[in-house]
């Protein structure tokens, strides 16, 4: 379960969000929807633990342990996973030896073995086989020249591999094809469990075809505006968010 | 991936800002009045037992010494060296010629095994029994301040024909050898560091592989800069006869003070006809404090000549301390298709300064060379890549190759790449690639979010980075090298 309570956050004097509240249960997908600069992406990077931002006032916990304050690779090893709305590249360090190091990295956090080998690689084998990663790009340095769908798709893989108890995917749906985007949305509906829960940031309904939301936020101005159901996307996609943004300046 | 495991434990394992080697230890010293002087040269040379030629060689550079001036076209700063204010002579008083390990100092001992280095043959025989390399043997030349303490595996070694022994022995014991090569490849008038070297020398390696031999083990030495205020002016020389081979690995530890303490070395290497040498350096000497307080001053001259043709040099070194560096692995290639190559790690963090590189000289025909060089400058350090390739006239078909990236971490150091190029025959191919690259916050953030540490993070990064350099070296060393890459890295993020 992640609850947000009260997160006002400023980036350089300026305010980003607003009394941020939200909870999302277990098991439930939870969808962010919003216009641009409105702070979608300042959530989530507070959330796992980027240092640009001050944090004015709020709580962030996840499964009951607050989160502000650790480290970002604490937070991880604590089961939160953060796909990005632009991967980074890690020049020099193949895909392959990337993951196993997160991946130990993480079991030794919370005080687990390491994976055997066999074991993790047929772990990614299944993971890169479901999203249609092929092997060569593993050996290849993670993300260094991948498309931008491909990074997406790199992102999703270690979500799958890291099995983190939350999921936030930060617009994952952008630069996809209607193929992959498909694909990606398999993948991350096989992860879907009874315990693990997911926030989903997207522009687009399209998304939210493939990966059915439990509920759906609009989000304008640094705060929760609405919330509805699985319908309220469709409806946003007929009327954008004009009328949030003018009863925010109303 | 269990080495960068290791290094990662191995990081976590020691407290930030703790130079590990910084313990002082407490040995008698048998030492010469401080400061320089003939009468100094005089009383270094008469402490060894040296014949008159010799300590006219040594007289001879201290007057040159004392017309040259410090160079100054390096891309470092400190304040000038107070040459009177040091000891030039420090030897530990119980070791006046051990004859076996049981006639060291034990403290002595204990220094070496703090430092991790085997000098039991038995130990290190137990030591390296390991099935992916079978009865993998390192004899180990130790040497404390200015006096070489132990050499191991001498016996077996002997057998093979081949010269391993502190310098001050082959003196008495290979006259001929040492006579005919000393001073060869670095002339006592070379530069001002090599010349007051010549003068004041005290000990270091010399290994003579005689024709045909492959040397049966890596050769090893360990230099310890112990005593206070003591200059360490080691002299190895190296001479591969017709057809040998041998891999030489030299390692370098210094207590942590407040002073600094120089450290000019010279190193001398002869390859004869076919012959190939592959000198390695793990260099880490103590590199100052946080606020670049103290630290050793690294002013080194290594110079191998390629004489005979076909021959082969190979330097490899990974240089993590020092306060400053000013070195350059260089190759003469005089013989005919001869081979020259640089294979060059250099960490700089905190404060400190690194100008190293290499010179590729080429003097005969179809000579080639090869460049490597990797640096990586963290906190508030300057990291300059020097290299000079040049082309005599007569050198024709010479060819070169120069790869020189540098990785920065952070937004307060510097890398620079200065390139001499200069060929005096038209059919000479120099190609030089440079490339600069950084590790961004967010880079590091991306990665912590995969639940790695920014160390773990950075060394996954800077291993990536160093790789190709690391399979140059002996795989022993390529272990302790990417654990010392990752420790001198520490505190450079978050
Ligand atoms: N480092 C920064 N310095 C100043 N302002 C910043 C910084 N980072 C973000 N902002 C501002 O914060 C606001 C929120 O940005 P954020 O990226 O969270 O928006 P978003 O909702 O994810 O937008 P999009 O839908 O375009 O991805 C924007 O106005 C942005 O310009
Ligand atoms: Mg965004």
């Amino acid at each position: 379960m992640l609850e947000v309570k009260n997160l006002n956050v400023s980036i350089g004097g300026r305010k980003i969000l607003n009394d941020f509240t939200l909870t999302v249960q277990d098991g439930e997908v939870a969808a962010i929807m919003g216009p641009n600069g409105t702070g979608k992406s300042t959530l989530s990077y507070v959330i796992a633990g980027r240092k640009d931002y001050t944090v004015e006032s709020g709580e962030v916990l996840l499964n009951g342990v607050e989160l502000l304050g650790l480290e970002p690779d604490v937070r991880a090893a604590k089961g939160l996973f953060l796909a990005f709305q632009y991967p980074l590249e890690i020049p020099g360090v193949a895909t392959m030896t990337f993951l196993k190091a997160a991946l130990n990295a993480q079991r030794k956090q919370r005080g687990e073995d390491e994976i055997s080998t066999p074991d993790f690689m047929k772990r990614v084998k299944e993971a890169g086989d479901r999203l249609g990663i092929k092997p060569d790009m593993l050996k290849r340095a993670l993300n260094v020249g991948f498309s931008g769908g491909e990074k997406k798709r790199m992102d999703i893989l270690q979500m799958a591999l890291l099995e983190p108890s939350f999921g936030i995917l930060d617009e994952t749906d952008s630069g996809l094809d209607i193929d992959a985007l498909k694909v990606v949305a398999e993948g991350v509906n096989s992860l879907r469990t009874p315990k693990r829960g997911f926030l989903v940031i997207t522009h687009y309904q399209r998304l939210l075809d493939y990966i059915v939301p439990d509920t759906v936020h609009v989000m304008a101005q640094g705060r929760i505006v609405r919330t509805g159901g699985k319908e309220l996307a469709l409806e946003l996609e007929q009327s954008g968010y004009r009328d949030y943004m003018a009863e925010e300046a109303a | 991936m269990a080495a960068v495991q290791e290094t990662v434990d191995r990081v976590k394992s020691i407290d930030v800002s703790e130079y590990k080697y910084g313990f002082f230890s407490d040995i008698e010293a048998d030492k010469a009045p401080k400061g320089l002087s003939e009468d100094i040269v005089r009383f270094i040379s008469a402490k060894k037992n040296e014949p008159a030629w010799l300590t006219e060689w040594r007289l001879e550079a201290y007057r040159r010494w004392l017309t040259m001036r410090e160079p100054s076209w390096a891309r470092v700063n400190f304040p000038p060296v107070d040459y009177q204010d040091l000891y030039y002579y420090s030897a530990p008083k119980t070791a006046a010629g051990p004859k076996s390990l049981d006639e060291v100092d034990p403290e002595l001992l204990k220094v070496y095994e703090k430092l991790g280095i085997p000098l039991k043959e038995q130990e290190i025989l137990a030591g390296v029994q390991n099935p992916d390399v079978p009865e993998r043997k390192i004899a180990v030349d130790a040497v404390f301040d200015s006096v070489s303490v132990v050499t191991t595996f001498k016996e077996e070694l002997s057998k093979a024909g081949v010269v391993f022994c502190p310098i001050s022995e082959a003196v008495h014991t290979h006259p001929e050898l040492v006579r005919k090569y000393l001073g060869s490849v670095v002339p006592t008038t070379d530069n001002y560091y090599a010349t007051l070297n010549s003068a004041v020398f005290s000990d270091g390696s010399f290994v003579y592989i005689p024709p045909g031999v492959r040397c049966p083990m890596e050769l090893s030495t360990y230099f310890r800069i112990n005593e206070q205020n003591t200059g360490q002016f080691e002299r190895t020389l190296i001479i591969a006869d017709k057809g040998a081979y041998v891999s030489y690995l030299e390692g370098c530890t210094a207590p942590k003070r407040d002073e600094n303490q120089l450290h000019a070395a010279v190193v001398e290497l002869i390859a004869h006809e076919d012959a190939e040498i592959k000198y390695s350096t793990v260099q880490n000497w103590y590199p100052g404090d946080a606020d670049g307080k103290g630290g050793i001053y690294n002013f080194v001259t290594k110079r191998g000549e390629c004489r005979g043709d076909n021959s082969k040099i190979s330097w490899t070194q990974v240089e993590t301390g020092s306060a400053i560096t000013w070195k350059y692995p260089s190759c003469v290639l005089r013989g005919d298709n001869s081979r020259g190559e640089f294979y060059s790690i250099a960490i700089s963090n905190g404060h400190q300064q690194v100008d190293s590189g290499t010179k590729m000289i080429h003097l005969g025909k179809n000579t080639t060379s090869r460049v490597i060089s990797k640096g990586i400058s963290a906190g508030k350090s300057q990291n300059t890549y020097r290299g000079q390739i040049s082309a005599h006239r007569k050198a024709t078909g010479a060819r070169n190759f120069t790869n020189c990236d540098s990785l920065l971490i952070g937004n307060s150091c510097g890398a620079h790449t200065v390139p001499y190029i200069e060929s005096k025959n038209p059919s000479t191919q120099f190609e030089h690639e440079a490339t600069t690259s950084k590790i961004s916050e967010d880079q590091l953030f991306y990665c912590q979010q995969r639940g790695l540490s920014a160390e773990e993070a950075t060394a996954l990064i800077v291993n990536g980075f160093v790789r190709d350099v690391l399979q140059q070296l002996p795989m022993e060393f390529a272990v302790e090298a990417q654990k010392l890459i990752a420790i001198s890295l520490e505190g450079s993020v978050g």
